[in-house]
């Protein structure tokens, strides 16, 4: 099937096999390889990217319902100097990563939380994060990074 | 001032924030550029004789370019002879002999997973299309599942050896190890088998060319991956290259490369086809190596007024379907079995045995957590016999300061501790009197929150095999920028920061001018990896090794250029400058020293082998909540000590413990995999497997203790494994303690809602 | 980890669907957020030969006040009934247990349409629409037909759709009574409940105590009859097959149907 699909700005016109999975056709057909593969059950979210501005896990959607929409990955976090967004800044400057695996889908979770409560408490970060599995970070620091990317955004 | 000890970001992370790092499956590198993609057919049964193999409608399916069985296992060296290791050297090597592992799985399958076939195909999606028209026919046989199946040994995995009991390392009873006890406490416990869940699988690549096999692994050690394949496919090493990109988290249970990456390179060799594989998470969860899987009888004895005479802990290791480490773990927990206590007499011993289960091995802690798990429920149990605070027993049995080093009396000698400053600076910091004091009150009170205190006292060792040591090269070149070349290989450690900060640190070349190579083995023909949280005190010490050479090197020079002599010449650590002193104002820079350095430029290296094993040791204490009505607990609070020693980075050495308190308390709480008694996998998937998320977790409490190690340079001991060794039992022992004025005395893990629920059950019924 | 192939067709209407779906049989399902029906597929548990992505049929997704009643498309998400401020005047029960399904991202794709012609006992909204009396707007090839959710969850995984037919509207009755609780009992924030209940009032329906989702008819019976809240949740057990699993026996999802239930009524009357 014949798929069009807006990826970080650019167009994306392609001809996929019916079942391709979104995931697979932003690593493998776009070749956007950030956004990552961590499970098979829809629970882990490393997967997660933006479609038209809210999260989703990109391995539970077909390339064909993403066929107009814009996606947003990692990748396309920052700007075009390579400068960081503020939630990738964050990350770094609290330690928010280790291996990194979980982490592009962990940024893409953080940001459209933050779209959606710009001022989230502790306990609503942990549980709009409750869909993005880590192993390394123990979450803590993770939670300090979208903590101060939110303050951040309101001090500035 | 020193970089070492301040809060450096990492430089690894921009590239991961906005590219992402590039781990097997997103190489982008020419050899691959048209590899075919490897799945695996796998034995869905747990116990059975494989009768026969049909690959003919696999091989005709779309996109098919090869179907491998163990029929075209025909260009290996046979295997080799039986080592004759019995498993209780003490040694992470698998038992030969009767014990082998096979590759692919010939007459005889021995769990659920366990690779039949390989299907090479164009592309992914073909691949598990063609997978399934596999037809493999098999003559089930009795599975043997958990531990008394295998000890009684109606079914053997492996008829040839007698017996399921792989090793035996057992040390009997003496009676006298009890006597003068005025109390005695004797319990079974479990020690449940759990799955790493690194959030990157397996992963593999390989491509074969004019005589040389180039493998990319998702790796923590390439050098003994390149060992491994050398021996597996009987190649010359140095026909070999072993890179190992980007790994997406390991936890031990991606040492070297195991039977399916062996699989995957050998299909490249083989057929000549360029291969790729990343296993599903179902594969994961199947047939990547589980941990833990222990069964422990624990007997503490003592006198009532707190003091703890003897303790015996008995341990049956389940070692899965082959006994891939030998008795290695079982062997490191009687090591470690007494733990950070002065105990007279102790026994430790244990067996191995096999089950129709996948294999078992290193899995973050690696043999520790099983030995501070026991004591400290033994401990506890102890406490609550003679009715005395948990805390306090611990305190009056820890090794005291003035028995360092400390020989315990299971063979380790303990190098440098603080034990009971770690467990005071943890009572304190969580506020311990006033705790116990708002839980008398709920109880008072007949609260259906009950709050439930747990303390855990530990001492691991890391670097176990120190004796292997670590490699480092350091090249500073003639523009001033600096390579170092280290046998370490981290995996989310932030090992290239860390060097950074040592070569920083030493030479005052700013972080930003060194890149540091790791895991490729035509690079670093010769290092060990990371794992045994030994990467810090033997690779980093090499670095700094290296560095303190280069820096002598550059002496030389510098006197040679300044004309002057090497005794007169200083190092502006703040500047990067030499000069001679009294005179800053005519220094060189590192550049113009490397250049004047002749053609070998300035060049170091150093195999670090004079390390030894250190002794990293704390205190946990979570703070937990059980609704008594539910028997679920939340984890309310977690205050931790972690001293391992000197600490070289402090945002490095927090997040190590944070990522092992998360997994520590996953045991405790949610973790198990499980088998029905036919050997089938209950818990596949991450659905069923529970992983820990940021929901069930609060911000941790970590506390600052530092008592350096005395063997190396930088008085370092390793933190990687720390977290889960502590914290494991701090909450076992929290939601026991929550629910003990009911009457209960052990919950084994995890302790899930039902668990809680049904040993309040039994403790209300049985009064 | 990847479906079997399938032929994917889109719908941009009900009546697009309905010829879709008529054309190609028994082997066509529909595709709404994907949230049930692709895990599914992935792991080879399901295996339709065609999709039908009603996902882009706009006309399905709202919330509706019409006088006695909401009407909810089924093609609303589940974020959107969170975040519905209609909802959350009328029909807080909804809007809240809503808020609870899996995971932020699992919200944005999942429909509650999708959930509820999915059937898992285990799953939330199921339970709520039949505490609530909703009544499920169903259209086919024959026309238009109202289910009461009583009779619409008829075994595990099956409903009383027909094939061919297509789940359009909920349209659930708004309350006379005003309390109302969810208790969703498990062991992660993003599990599956191990045993859940619903109330609006008088009425109290069970999640995951059987292969459907349960009226605990004898609660209600003993609420009705003025029993408290404590009297009436000791019957919460009766008549449920609740499954032995890994998250407990029997006994205990017995055991927690009382706790929840008694929880359930007496928040519910802080609400009221």
């Amino acid at each position: 099937m014949k798929v069009s699909v807006s990826v970080n700005g650019g167009q994306v016109d392609a001809d996929v096999a019916d079942r391709t999975l979104l995931v697979h056709f932003l690593r493998d057909v776009v070749g956007l390889t950030a956004t990552n593969v961590g499970c098979d059950t829809s629970s882990c979210g490393a997967c997660t990217v933006l479609l038209d501005g809210k999260s989703v896990k990109s391995c539970t959607v077909l390339a064909g319902q993403a066929d107009g929409c814009e996606i947003t990955t990692a990748e396309g976090l920052s700007a075009d100097h390579g400068e960081m967004h503020e939630v990738q800044r964050a990350f770094r400057e609290e330690h928010a990563l280790q291996c990194g695996f979980c982490t592009p889908g962990m940024v893409m979770a953080t940001v459209s939380l933050l779209a959606e409560n710009p001022t989230p408490t502790e306990d609503e970060v942990r549980s709009a994060l409750e869909g993005n599995l880590c192993r390394c970070t123990g979450y803590h620091n993770i939670v300090r990074a979208v903590l101060a990317a939110a303050n951040e955004r309101r001090t500035s | 001032m020193s970089i070492l000890g301040t809060r450096v970001v990492r430089t690894e992370d921009p590239r991961l924030l906005t590219a992402g790092g590039t781990y097997v499956d997103d190489l982008r590198v020419p050899e691959l550029a048209r590899a075919s993609r490897v799945t695996f057919v796998r034995s869905p049964i747990a116990h059975a004789l494989i009768t026969g193999i049909d690959v003919s409608a696999a091989r005709a399916a779309p996109g098919v370019v090869a179907v491998l069985t163990a029929a075209d296992l025909d260009d290996l060296p046979p295997p080799p002879e039986d080592s004759g290791l019995t498993g209780t050297e003490g040694a992470p090597l698998p038992l030969g002999g009767p014990w082998g592992e096979p590759l692919f799985a010939v007459d005889r399958v021995r769990f659920v997973g366990e690779p039949i076939a390989i299907v090479i195909t164009d592309d992914r999606y073909q691949g598990e299309d063609a997978a399934e028209l596999v037809n493999v026919d098999y003559e089930p046989l009795p599975a043997v599942v958990g531990f008394d199946a295998a000890l009684a040994g109606a079914s053997l995995l492996f008829p040839s050896a007698g017996s399921n009991v792989a090793v035996n390392g057992a040390k009997e009873a003496d009676a006298a190890t009890f006597e003068g006890c005025d109390v005695v406490v004797e319990h079974t416990i479990e020690n449940q088998r759990l799955a790493p869940v690194p959030m990157e699988g397996r992963a593999a690549a390989a491509h074969w060319a004019a005589g040389k096999l180039t493998v990319w692994a998702s790796t923590q050690n390439a050098q003994i991956a390149r060992f491994i394949l050398a021996g597996a496919l009987g190649l010359d090493p140095g026909s070999i290259r072993v890179v190992a990109p980007d790994v997406g988290g390991g936890f031990g249970a991606k040492i070297g490369v195991d039977r399916d990456a062996l699989l995957v390179a050998w299909a490249a060799k083989h057929t000549g086809v360029t291969v790729k594989w990343s296993e599903t998470r179902s594969e994961n969860l199947l047939a990547m190596t589980h941990g833990r899987a222990q069964r422990q009888v624990i007997k503490i004895g003592g006198s009532r007024d707190g003091r703890i005479l003897a303790y015996r802990l008995e341990i049956v290791q389940d070692t899965g379907a082959y006994p891939r480490m030998g008795g290695f773990l079982p062997f490191l927990t009687s090591l470690m079995a007494v733990g950070p206590y002065d105990i007279g007499k102790v026994e430790a011993g244990y067996r191995v045995v096999v089950t129709n289960t996948a294999p078992i091995s290193a899995y973050r802690g690696a043999g520790r957590p099983e030995a501070t798990a026991a004591i400290e429920r033994a401990v506890d149990l102890f406490a609550t016999e003679i009715g005395m605070d948990a805390a306090d027993v611990r305190r009056i049995n820890l090794v005291p300061p003035e028995k360092f080093p400390f020989a315990s009396p299971c063979g380790a000698v303990y190098d440098t501790g603080a034990y009971a400053e770690a467990l005071d600076k943890v009572l304190a910091g969580a506020g311990y009197q006033e705790l116990r004091a708002e839980q008398a009150r709920r109880r008072e009170g007949g609260d259906v929150l009950q709050l439930g205190i747990g303390v855990a006292s530990y001492v691991e060792i890391t670097a176990a095999d120190a004796a292997g040591g670590e490699t480092a090269r350091l090249d500073v070149h003639g523009d001033g920028t600096a390579t170092v070349y280290t046998g370490s290989s981290a995996h989310g450690q932030g090992h290239h920061t860390a060097w950074a900060m040592l070569v920083q640190a030493e030479l005052g070349i700013d972080m930003s001018k060194v890149t540091v190579v790791h895991g490729d083995t035509d690079l670093i023909p010769t290092g060990v990896g990371t794992y045994a949280s030994r990467s810090l005190q033997l690779g980093g010490v090499a670095v700094q090794k290296a560095a303190v050479d280069v820096k002598e090197q550059a002496r030389r020079v510098a006197a040679d250029m300044l004309e002057a002599s090497e005794s007169d010449l200083e190092l502006d650590i703040e500047r990067g400058a030499w000069h001679v002193r009294g005179d800053p104002e005519a220094s060189r820079t590192w550049g113009q020293v490397a250049e004047h350095a002749g053609e070998e430029g300035l060049t170091a290296s150093v195999n670090y082998t004079e390390g030894q094993p250190t002794f990293p040791f704390g205190t946990h204490l979570a703070l937990v909540e059980v609704d008594t009505e539910t028997g679920k607990a939340r984890l309310l609070r977690h205050v931790t000590v972690d001293d391992a020693g000197t600490v070289l980075s402090p945002l490095l050495a927090e997040g190590q413990r944070h990522g092992g308190i998360a997994q520590g308390v996953a045991q405790a709480l949610l973790e198990e995999m499980v088998y029905d008694p036919s050997g089938n996998p209950v818990t596949g998937t991450l659905v069923d497997y529970a992983i820990i998320t940021a929901a069930e977790l609060p911000s941790f409490e970590l506390l600052r203790s530092e008592t350096p190690a005395t063997i190396n340079p930088l008085g370092a001991k390793g933190i990687g494994e720390a977290g889960t060794i502590g914290a494991t039992p701090a909450l076992q022992n929290a939601v026991i303690d929550a629910v003990s004025h009911l009457g209960v005395r052990h919950i084994d893990m995890p302790v899930t809602p039902a668990r809680v629920w049904a040993a309040m059950s039994e403790a209300r019924d049985g009064q | 980890m990847i479906p079997a192939p399938f032929t994917y067709k889109r719908a941009a209407s009900v009546d697009e669907a309905l010829e879709l779906v008529t054309g190609d049989g028994d082997e066509a399902k529909f595709l709404a957020g994907g949230h049930s029906l692709l895990p599914l597929m992935k792991l080879r548990l399901a295996i339709p030969e065609v999709l039908i992505d009603i996902g882009r049929i706009g006309e399905l997704s709202y919330i509706r006040d019409a006088g006695s009643h909401i009407a909810v498309g089924a093609l609303t998400s589940h974020d959107e009934l969170s975040r519905s401020g209609l909802l959350a005047q009328e029909l807080p029960l909804l809007a809240h247990a809503a808020s609870q399904i899996g995971d932020p991202q699992v919200r944005h794709r999942g429909t509650i349409g999708g959930s509820l012609a999915h059937a898992d006992p285990a799953a939330d909204l199921p339970a709520v629409v039949l505490a609530l009396g909703a009544t499920l707007v169903v259209r086919g090839p024959a026309g238009s037909r109202e289910i009461p959710a009583g009779e619409f969850f008829q075994d595990l995984f099956e409903t009383a759709l027909q094939p061919g037919e297509l789940l359009t509207e909920i349209r659930i009755p708004k309350p006379e009574a005003d309390g109302w609780s969810f208790q969703k009992f498990a062991k992660r924030g993003i599990d599956w409940a191990i045993v859940g209940v619903a109330v609006q009032g008088g009425s109290v329906a069970l999640v995951n105590m059987g292969p459907t989702p349960l009226r605990a008819s004898a609660v209600e019976s003993a609420l009705a009859a003025g029993s408290a809240p404590h009297e009436a949740a000791a019957h919460a057990a009766e008549n449920t097959s609740p499954p032995d699993d890994l998250n407990g026996p029997r006994a205990y999802r017995e055991h927690l149907a009382r706790v929840l239930v008694r929880r359930a009524l007496e928040e519910s009357r802080t609400r009221a």
